[in-house]
C-alpha cells in the first residue's frame, strides 16, 4: 500500500453534556490510500456522519475531538487553528451532505455559488472561474450548462441539485471527498446515476472517497474497502469483496445477510434482535454483546480491540488468537 | 409580475372599502352628526334643514356609497371641533408624523439589524450580553417612561435638546413641511425618534438574532463551510441574506405600527402630528377625524403589505417564480 492519504488513529469524539461527556466515537482507526473508495456502513446513529465531520473539522459544539489523531498526507489536521483548517476544507477535503435540496443556498444562483468557491481556492479571474464552473457542470452531467448556470437551486430537480453539489465539492480538486449518504434523500431512480457520477469524477480527479451510506448494494458496487460501524466503533474493516462475501464480525454478518444476492434468491432479511444502544447506555465490554448470537463471558467484560485477520480487522473476541475458521462458518440463523 | 401587482391592488381596494364601511358606521351612528355640528340653542327648523342638506335622511346604502365616494376624493367632511375640512387638518399634521416615523424606522433598522447579527454571531461575548440586557429593558419599559427619562436627562438636566415641538420647519411643495433641513428641527426630532425607535429596535434585534441562529444551523451554511468559504462570506453573504427574508415582513408591519404607536410619543413630546390630532378628536368625539384616521392607518398597512410582498419577491427567487407563474 502506498503512503496513506488519510490516517485516522484512535479517534474519539465526545459531546459535553450536563451529566458529563458522552462518547460518540471511540477508538476509530483506519487508513485511506490516494484514490481509494472507502465505504462506511452501519445503522443510523452508528457514528458515520460524526466520523466525516470530525475529519473535515466541522463538528458542531458541544461535540469535539477528545482523543486520537487525524493525518492528511502525513500532516496532523485535527488540532489545526480554525483558519488553517478552513483552508483545507474545500481545497484538500471536500464534503457532500445527505440532502441536496437543502445543501444549496436558495437565494444564490448556482453559478455564483460555484464561482465563489472556485475563487476562494484559486487565483483565477472571475471570468476564468465562470468558465471553470461551466466545465464542472458539464462534467457532472448537467445538460446545457450555459443555460442553467444562472438558475437558482429550486429550478433544478433533486438529482440535478446533487450533481451541482458534487461539482461544488470538487471545485478545487480535493484529494479526499467525504460523501455522507449522497443519495439517501433522492428518488430511487436517480440514486444509481448520482453514485456513478461521483465515482467517475473521483476517478478522473484522482480523489479518494469516503462514501457513507446504509445501502450495502452501493458499497458492494462502488467501494474498494468497507468499514462497518456500530455504536461509535468500527466493528469490521476490510476489502469489500471479502467483507461482503465472508463477513467476520457477527454484526457485519447480520448486515450482509440482508443484501439480496446475485443468484436472485434474495436472502431473508436476517433480523438482528434488539436495537443499537444509546450513547449513554453502551454496555461494558463489546458494544454488540446484548444482541450478539455468539456472545460469551469475555465479551461482557473486556472490550475487543480491532484484531487483524489477514488484510482486514474485526473487533470481536471470536478472532482472538486468529481463530477464524470455526465461527465464520456458523451462519447467523 | 404585473398580474400579481394588479391582483394585489384589487385585494387592497377590497380591504379599504371594508374599512371604509366601518368608518362610515362609526361616522354615522356614533352620536348624531347634527348635534355635534350645531350649538345648544340652534332651533329645530335649522337642524332639520342641516340634516336634509347633509343627506342624513337618505337611505343608509346611499349614504354609505356617498361616504366612500367622498373618501376616495379625500373628502372626509368637516371637523366638529375645528370647523375645518378634515383632509386639510390631517394633511397639515401628516408630514410631522411620517417624518418622525421615517427617522425612527431608519434608526431602529440601522441599530437593530447589526445588533441582532452581532448577538447571534458572538453569543458569548460581553457586548452581546449587554445588548440582550438592553433589549429586555427596551421591551419592558413603556414608551412614555422612556420619553420622560430622555426629556429629564437631555432637556431638563443637560439642556442639550428641546423637549417639545418640531423646531423650525421648511415648506416643500404645496403642503409638505420638513424639520429635517433646519438645525432646530433636527435637534427636535432626536428624542422623539429615539423614543419611538427603541421598542422597534429591540424587536428587530431579537428577531434578527433568532432568525440568524436558525439560519446558521441550516444545511447550506454547513455546506458553505465545508467548501472552505471564509466565515465572513458564510455569515454575511450566505446567512444574512436568508435571515432577512422573514425579517422583512415583520419589519414592514412594525413600520406600520410605528405610525400607530406614535400617538404616545407625540403626546409626550408635544409633537404636532396626526397622533396628537387623533387623541384630541377622541377626547372631543370628533368622529370625522377619527373615521379619516382609521382609513389612513388602513391605507398605510395596505401599502406596506404590498411593498413587503414585492420586497420578498426581490429577495427570494423562489417567490419570484411563484408570483410569475401564478
Ligand atoms: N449534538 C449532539 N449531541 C449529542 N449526541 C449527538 C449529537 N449529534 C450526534 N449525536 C449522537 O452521535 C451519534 C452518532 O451520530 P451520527 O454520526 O450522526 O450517526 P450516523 O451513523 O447515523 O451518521 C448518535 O448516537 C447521535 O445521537
Ligand atoms: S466480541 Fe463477543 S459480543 Fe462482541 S461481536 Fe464478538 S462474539 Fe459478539
Ligand atoms: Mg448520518
Amino acid at each position: 500500500m502506498t503512503a496513506p492519504l488519510l490516517s485516522v488513529k484512535d479517534l474519539r469524539v465526545e459531546f459535553a453534556t450536563r451529566r458529563g461527556p458522552l462518547t460518540a466515537l471511540d477508538g476509530v482507526s483506519f487508513d485511506l490510500a490516494p484514490g481509494e473508495i472507502l465505504g462506511v456502513v452501519g445503522e443510523s446513529g452508528a457514528g458515520k456522519s460524526l466520523t466525516g465531520l470530525a475529519i473535515i473539522g466541522l463538528l458542531d459544539p458541544p461535540g469535539r475531538i477528545a482523543g486520537g489523531e487525524i493525518r492528511l498526507a502525513g500532516e496532523r489536521i485535527d488540532n489545526l487553528p480554525p483558519e488553517a483548517m478552513r483552508k483545507i476544507r474545500g481545497r484538500r477535503i471536500g464534503m457532500i451532505f445527505q440532502d441536496p435540496l437543502t445543501s444549496l443556498n436558495p437565494l444564490l444562483r448556482i453559478g455564483d455559488q460555484l464561482v465563489e468557491t472556485i475563487l476562494t481556492h484559486t487565483s483565477l479571474t472571475q471570468r476564468q472561474a465562470r468558465e471553470r464552473a461551466l466545465a464542472l457542470l458539464t462534467e457532472v452531467g448537467i445538460p446545457a450548462p450555459e443555460k442553467r448556470i444562472d438558475g437558482y437551486p429550486h429550478e433544478f430537480s433533486g438529482g440535478m441539485r446533487q450533481r451541482v453539489v458534487i461539482a461544488l465539492a470538487l471545485c478545487a480538486e480535493p484529494a479526499l471527498v467525504i460523501a455522507d449518504e449522497p443519495t439517501t434523500a433522492l428518488d430511487v431512480s436517480v440514486q444509481a446515476q448520482i453514485i456513478a457520477v461521483l465515482k467517475r469524477l473521483a476517478r478522473e480527479h484522482h480523489a479518494a472517497v469516503i462514501l457513507i451510506t446504509h445501502d450495502m448494494g452501493v458499497i458492494a458496487e462502488t467501494a474498494d474497502r468497507v468499514a462497518v460501524m456500530y455504536a461509535g466503533r468500527i466493528a469490521e474493516i476490510g476489502r469489500v469483496d471479502e467483507v461482503v462475501r465472508d463477513p467476520l464480525h457477527p454484526y457485519a454478518k447480520g448486515l450482509m445477510a440482508a443484501i439480496p444476492t446475485l443468484e436472485g434468491r434474495a436472502a431473508r432479511l436476517a433480523q438482528i434482535p434488539g436495537a443499537m444502544p444509546r450513547l449513554s447506555a453502551i454496555p461494558p465490554g463489546c458494544a454488540f454483546n446484548p444482541r450478539c448470537p455468539n456472545v460469551f463471558d469475555r465479551c461482557r467484560i473486556e472490550r475487543p480491540p480491532p484484531l487483524a485477520i489477514g488484510t482486514r480487522r474485526a473487533a470481536c473476541w471470536l478472532y482472538d488468537r486468529g481463530e477464524v475458521a470455526s465461527p465464520a462458518k456458523e451462519a447467523v440463523s | 409580475m404585473i398580474a400579481f401587482i394588479i391582483r394585489r391592488l384589487f385585494a387592497s381596494i377590497g380591504v379599504l372599502i371594508a374599512v371604509g364601511l366601518i368608518a362610515f358606521v362609526l361616522f354615522r351612528y356614533i352620536g348624531d352628526p347634527v348635534n355635534q355640528m350645531v350649538g345648544i340653542e340652534t332651533p329645530e327648523s335649522e337642524r332639520v334643514a342641516l340634516r336634509q342638506q347633509l343627506g342624513l335622511n337618505d337611505p343608509a346604502p346611499v349614504q354609505a356609497l356617498r361616504f366612500l365616494a367622498n373618501a376616495a376624493r379625500l373628502d372626509f367632511g368637516i371637523s366638529y371641533q375645528f370647523k375645518q375640512p378634515v383632509s386639510e387638518l390631517i394633511g397639515a399634521r401628516m408630514p410631522a408624523t411620517l417624518e418622525l416615523a421615517f427617522v425612527a424606522s431608519i434608526m431602529s433598522l440601522v441599530a437593530g439589524i447589526p445588533m441582532g447579527v452581532y448577538t447571534a454571531l458572538h453569543r458569548r461575548s460581553a457586548l452581546a450580553k449587554l445588548f440582550e440586557a438592553l433589549s429586555l429593558v427596551g421591551i419592558s419599559l413603556p414608551t412614555f417612561l422612556i420619553g420622560i427619562l430622555l426629556i429629564y436627562l437631555f432637556a431638563v438636566t443637560l439642556g442639550w435638546l428641546p423637549s417639545f415641538g418640531r423646531g423650525d420647519v421648511v415648506h416643500i411643495g404645496s403642503w409638505w413641511t420638513t424639520g429635517l433641513l433646519t438645525k432646530s428641527g433636527l435637534k427636535s426630532i432626536i428624542m422623539p425618534a429615539i423614543t419611538l425607535a427603541l421598542f422597534q429596535m429591540t424587536l428587530i434585534m431579537r428577531l434578527v438574532r433568532a432568525e440568524m441562529l436558525e439560519v446558521l444551523r441550516a444545511d447550506y451554511i454547513r455546506f458553505a463551510r465545508a467548501r472552505g468559504l471564509s466565515e465572513r462570506k458564510v455569515h454575511f453573504r450566505h446567512a444574512l441574506k436568508n435571515t432577512l427574508v422573514p425579517v422583512i415582513t415583520v419589519v414592514g408591519l412594525q413600520l406600520g405600527s410605528i405610525v400607530a404607536f406614535s400617538i404616545i410619543t407625540e403626546t409626550v413630546f408635544s409633537w404636532p402630528g396626526m397622533g396628537q390630532l387623533f387623541l384630541q378628536s377622541v377626547q372631543n368625539v370628533d368622529i370625522p377625524i377619527m373615521a379619516a384616521y382609521l382609513l389612513f392607518i388602513a391605507f398605510l398597512f395596505v401599502i406596506i403589505n404590498l411593498v413587503v410582498d414585492l420586497l420578498y419577491a426581490a429577495v427570494d427567487p423562489r417567490l419570484r417564480v411563484a408570483i410569475h407563474g401564478a
